[in-house]
């Protein structure tokens, strides 16, 4: 795509082309060497360490694997369906006529998005800890939805804020002009348009909260996938390597798939006809978000 | 803090690296590029500073040159996998920068002779990295918010720190408080400031 910064390779750069990549694979061939070199020294590359995993054995997945699976997702589902309607509410808040009601939305947008997501969860650990009766078997996974639900909320009202400020000026001021009211206008003129527009930067916004689940996992004491691989290394002999790489395998099919889908959907929204052609794309998001590094936060924002 | 500088420092030069590869001429590096960037993203960062202390440390003994004192191979760690993990979102900012250079740029720089690392650091580069001020603050904004990940190794960061005295002292709510207010002091005006410088160096088009 970046073609316009080089010209069409003649004869000697075609050479030379080949002689970087044949560097680079020397490079990576004596990473790779280095990197099964330690692994051997140390006797992690023995099979019985990866054997529960790729022995096609199902015992660690359905005793270890499945159940943290299911934690993780199920934190962050929760999270995602109180977030989505709380950023929706504080984002419209934002763009409020009325100072009383658009101060407020600002101050709290503001605040939980300047806060790392842990520091929100550890926070509501102890809040639950100490004021409210919550069994300690359930308080990480609320400790872990509250963190997660008050950063992306307010990440998520960005988003909103963004998509509908998008929009052309004059779908607003043509809705007022038949005579529409303050909040027709909103909900029957600029959300249904700003939603298909937002779609796409809202769905890697969800891929932030599934990373930021495994902050649960390994501060509080969330049994979600990360805690799962502590747990099998411990039980499988400290095969902390292969477990690792499991789970991360398993995180990034999770997400890539997600964040195919966020691409898909930008591309088939951009064709689309219904939409005024504005799409809020996932490059933007990440800069609302400022998470897209996260994980914590991320952001990258994961957090 | 300490934290945040050094892996600033690391990621910036390794997510430029990694933007080279991602445009340059040699297809083998363009697909590295795209691979560590996909799959680097998806991973949490707490599966990887995680994997860095416990898989890399106790399993494997790499310690980064620091022997045994706890304290200072977490933190070494820690400063690695936040830089091998921020660095795919620079690396994404550079480039959506270098989206914006108008190809008339690119091809006048090569009308003139110039080779692919000349255009790339001489004439692409320069620009692209005035329109990426804005993308690459809110990497660093996450990148602090991000540090107290490293609680989870051990590092004395913020967060573990908060933890600790949340557990011992009986005022959560004035702790709690007390750090949200610090990380909003960090926050908020590298946000500030940094817009404000973006854009008094973007390039007027």
């Amino acid at each position: 795509m970046n073609s316009v910064l080089y010209d069409a390779q003649g004869p000697r750069a075609k050479r030379r082309n080949i002689l970087y990549t044949v560097l680079f694979i020397a490079a990576l061939a004596a990473l790779v060497w280095w990197v099964y070199a330690s692994l051997d020294e140390k006797n992690q590359l023995e099979w019985a360490l990866w054997k529960p995993y790729f022995g096609g054995d199902t015992e660690a997945y359905s005793a270890y694997i499945w159940p943290g699976l299911q934690n993780t997702l199920k934190a962050a589902a929760l999270a995602m369906i109180i977030a989505l309607p709380l950023g929706a509410v504080l984002g419209i808040a934002r763009l409020s006529d009325h100072v009383w009601v658009r101060g407020p939305a600002t101050v709290v947008v503001e605040f939980f998005r300047a806060i790392p997501v842990l520091v929100l969860m550890i926070f509501g650990n102890e809040l639950y800890s100490q004021y409210t009766d919550v069994s300690s078997d359930d308080r990480p996974l609320y400790a872990v939805v509250t963190g997660l639900v008050l950063y992306n909320a307010s990440v998520l009202a960005e988003i909103v804020r963004a998509g509908i400020l998008a929009l052309p000026k004059g779908q607003s001021e043509a809705a007022m002009a038949i005579g529409l009211r303050k909040n027709q206008v909103m909900r029957l003129i600029l959300l249904p348009q700003a939603v298909t527009a937002m779609l796409p930067a809202i769905v890697s916004q969800l891929v932030v909260i599934v990373k930021d689940t495994a902050l649960g996992g390994a501060v509080l004491t969330f049994p979600d996938l990360l805690a799962a691989a502590n747990t099998m290394s411990g039980y499988y002999g400290a095969n902390t390597i292969a477990s690792f790489t499991i789970v991360a395998l398993i995180f990034v099919i999770l997400n890539f798939s997600l964040t195919s889908f966020a691409s898909w959907l930008e591309g088939r929204l951009r064709r689309g006809k219904k939409s005024t052609g504005a799409v809020l794309g996932v490059q933007e998001a990440a800069e609302i978000g400022g998470t897209a590094a996260t994980g914590a936060g991320g952001t990258p924002g994961a957090l | 803090m300490q934290l945040t500088l050094l892996s600033a420092v690391g990621s910036l030069v390794w997510g430029t690296l990694l933007a080279g590869m991602r445009v340059g001429p040699v297809p083998l590096m363009r697909g590295f590029g795209t691979a560590y960037v996909n799959i680097v993203r998806n991973i949490p960062l707490t599966v990887i500073i995680l994997f860095a202390s416990l898989g890399l440390h106790d399993t494997l003994g790499i310690s980064l040159g620091a022997g045994d004192v706890v304290d200072s191979y977490s933190f070494r760690l820690a400063v690695l996998g936040l830089t091998a993990y921020t660095s795919a979102f620079v690396c994404e900012a550079i480039r959506a920068g270098i989206n914006t250079v108008p190809v008339g740029q690119a091809e006048a720089a090569r009308a003139i002779g110039l080779s692919f690392t000349q255009v790339l650091f001489l004439v692409v580069l320069p620009q692209a990295f005035r329109a990426a001020v804005l993308p690459l603050t809110n990497v660093l904004i996450a990148l602090t918010k991000n540090t107290t990940v490293a609680a989870a190794i051990g590092v004395a960061e913020a967060a573990a720190l908060m933890k600790d005295m949340v557990e011992n002292e009986a005022q959560l709510l004035l702790i709690s408080a007390l750090f949200a207010f610090g990380f909003c002091c960090l926050t908020l005006p590298t946000g500030l400031i940094l817009g404000w410088v973006s854009k008094k160096v973007a390039v007027k088009r």
